[in-house]
């Protein structure tokens, strides 16, 4: 039984996941004015960075218009009550980033590692919880582990000092059953607070969402417009409205959020935020959502359908951080057709 | 033939993967595994008539004839072998993270630091990478290299998932202080794919002459160079080159020696330490050595 205005706290990503769908080319005006409006709206973390974290900015995540630095003073000069929020991927981003991080405002760090893989994060758990900020641990591709391994490794990041732990549906795979097991078998296993980041390969992201609240989850991620990696997150505005009319409390004002939406992000997209052909497939074939725009790239270059592109790197079962893979399997593609 | 005697320090996989290269060397034999602790690693040796002892380094230090030591336990005793393996008059082959002497890439710059008496082996990825950034770098002058190391999760070990920031830093100086590029990144990415996969690397460089020929020939030769220690190590994805960058992707398996096939990325490190000691040895042996 849920009791009823059960608060759940939104982690806003437009200016981190969202990112990827503008290719990381996001200019200081357009992050302060988004980071000013989801405080503004009472967002209660505003995640900004690179889509790939910090340290991301590399030729093979694409490079970011500005310096991690600057991303995350633009944020801090105008939030207020929210806290400023990065993301970092251990062997992509490193300790020295997070220590500039939060010398930039930065009060609480989402720590991610693919599902298996928890142990990586170890030194970044602690750093940043020694620093004072707030500790996530972050399980990426959680459609690719049962509950049991996910248990496993969430325990890890709990012993680690971690204050919240998610699991993230980084390819929009799994459908509100699957959310529903891995959400109870958590809020079971561990005594921090868990968390749900959705996105929308399968047009699940909001279902997947409520399903997690109402398995227990106390912490869920949205963009504004659904802005993000592949199809797109949880629409963040929709999320509030969903919930509020669920009965849960967020602590956002839903007009105010809409209008970020509508007014701030909107004129900032570079495409509609929809569910093409090819981030179907991401769901269908569980293939990381950042792989989208590098594997158009690689389809045009060598003429090939980015659907086949895709299939193939599920198959491998490549995971979050090989972007590398999407120019091999393109490669080979190539080489085989003639 | 003389064969120059040679020791082992921790016998743990590494360690034991290093025996079997050793044993097959034509200048060195391995004298002696050390360890600290009576393991399965030093079990092993014994079993295959190999000297051992459980009392770490002190064995080894006091056997006059052992004249190069291979360390592969761990930054931190590395840190308190070196200066006595130093003062012992040892040459020391430093598998751990601990970087006291030079960077060593054999394909590389085994002969521009041949008059350390400590090499370190920098990481697997560096192993893998700086030849490509070095061969790019001599016909064509890198101004940034970035890498991408995609091992199995079976086959990383507990000391790099517990410094992780250590493999992504030092691999990225090794691409500039080795490679010669003027700028350097590093990432690592561990796959749990189930069979494992094979050790992946992918090179990013940007050069300022971006001659496709030149640089698919220099990379193709230094391949070869790479080969003739590490057998597994080939070329996925030739030099392909859009505008001033260059992307190239090699493979490693692994001789499979002691450890399975898929670790390559723990037989490039095997591999070229033992190619630093046969040119050690082959130093010794010449007369030239101390």
């Amino acid at each position: 039984m849920m009791e009823m205005n059960r608060h759940i706290r939104v982690v806003d990503s437009t200016l981190r996941d969202g990112s990827h769908a503008v290719s990381h080319q996001f200019d200081a005006d357009q992050i302060a004015a988004i980071a000013g409006g989801l405080d503004k709206a009472g967002v209660p973390f505003i995640e900004a960075s690179h889509g790939d974290g910090l340290g991301g900015s590399s030729i093979n995540y694409g490079r970011a218009k500005l310096t991690d630095e600057q991303i995350l003073r633009a944020a801090s000069s105008v939030i207020e009550k929210g806290a400023l929020t990065v993301l970092l991927l251990p062997g992509i981003g490193t300790q020295e980033d997070l220590v500039m991080a939060s010398d930039c405002g930065a009060r609480a760090v989402r720590v991610a590692t693919h599902v298996t893989e928890a142990d990586i994060a170890e030194q970044h758990i602690g750093l940043g919880k020694k620093m004072g900020m707030t500790a996530f641990g972050f399980l990426m591709l959680a459609h690719m582990a049962s509950p049991e391994v996910i248990v496993e490794q969430a325990r890890l990041f709990e012993s680690y000092g971690c204050d919240v732990v998610y699991i993230a549906d980084s390819a929009g795979a799994m459908l509100p059953s699957d959310v529903k097991v891995r959400i109870e078998a958590l809020v079971d296993a561990v005594s921090v607070p868990v968390g749900f980041h959705a996105h929308a390969s399968l047009g699940l992201a909001i279902a997947n969402t409520l399903a997690a609240v109402d398995a227990g989850a106390q912490y869920v991620d949205g963009t504004c417009r659904g802005l993000g990696g592949g199809a797109g997150n949880a629409q963040t505005e929709v999320a509030v409205a969903v919930l509020n009319k669920a009965g849960f409390e967020t602590g956002i004002d839903l007009y105010t959020i809409m209008d970020v939406a509508e007014d701030i992000v909107e004129p900032v997209m570079q495409r509609p935020q929809v569910v093409r052909n090819a981030s179907l497939i991401q769901g269908y074939a569980g293939v990381y959502s950042s792989f989208l725009l590098h594997t158009y790239r690689a389809a045009e270059k060598y003429r090939l359908n980015p659907r086949d592109i895709l299939v193939e790197l599920g198959r491998r079962k490549m995971v979050g951080g090989q972007e590398d893979m999407i120019l091999d399997v393109a490669h080979e593609m190539a080489q085989t057709r003639r | 033939m003389e064969k120059i005697k040679a020791a082992i320090l921790g016998p743990g996989n590494i360690g034991s993967d290093l025996m079997y290269k050793i044993m097959r060397s034509r200048r060195m034999q391995v004298a002696m595994m050390a360890g600290i602790v009576d393991s399965p690693g030093i079990q092993r040796a014994k079993s295959i008539g190999i000297p051992t002892t459980t009392d770490g380094i002190g064995p080894i230090l006091d056997h006059p004839e052992i004249r190069i030591v291979f360390d592969s336990t761990g930054a931190r005793p590395h840190l308190v072998h070196a200066p006595l393996l130093k003062e012992a008059g040892k040459l020391a082959v430093d598998l751990t993270p601990a970087a006291i002497g030079p960077y060593v890439v054999p394909a590389v710059n085994l002969d521009k630091v041949s008059d350390a008496s400590n090499f370190n082996m920098v990481t697997c990825g560096g192993q893998a990478t700086v030849p490509i950034v070095h061969a790019i770098n001599r016909v064509a002058g890198v101004v940034y290299a970035e890498i991408v190391a995609a091992i199995s999760s079976k086959s990383a070990g507990p000391g790099t998932r517990q410094n992780i920031d250590e493999f992504t830093q030092t691999t990225a100086r090794a691409l500039c202080v080795v490679g010669g590029a003027k700028k350097g990144k590093a990432i690592i990415v561990l796959n749990p794919a189930e069979p494992p996969l094979m050790m992946t690397d992918t090179v990013y460089v940007e050069v300022e002459k971006p001659d496709e020929k030149a640089i698919r020939e220099s990379v193709e030769e230094m391949v070869r160079t790479v080969q003739s220690y590490v057998p597994g190590y080939r070329l996925r994805m030739p030099p392909t080159l859009d505008d001033h960058r260059v992307v190239t992707i090699v493979e490693v398996e692994g001789a499979g020696d002691f450890l399975p096939k898929y670790s390559g990325n723990l037989d490039i490190m095997t591999s070229a330490a033992a190619a630093v000691g046969e040119a050690l040895a082959e130093r010794i042996l010449a007369g030239s050595g101390r």
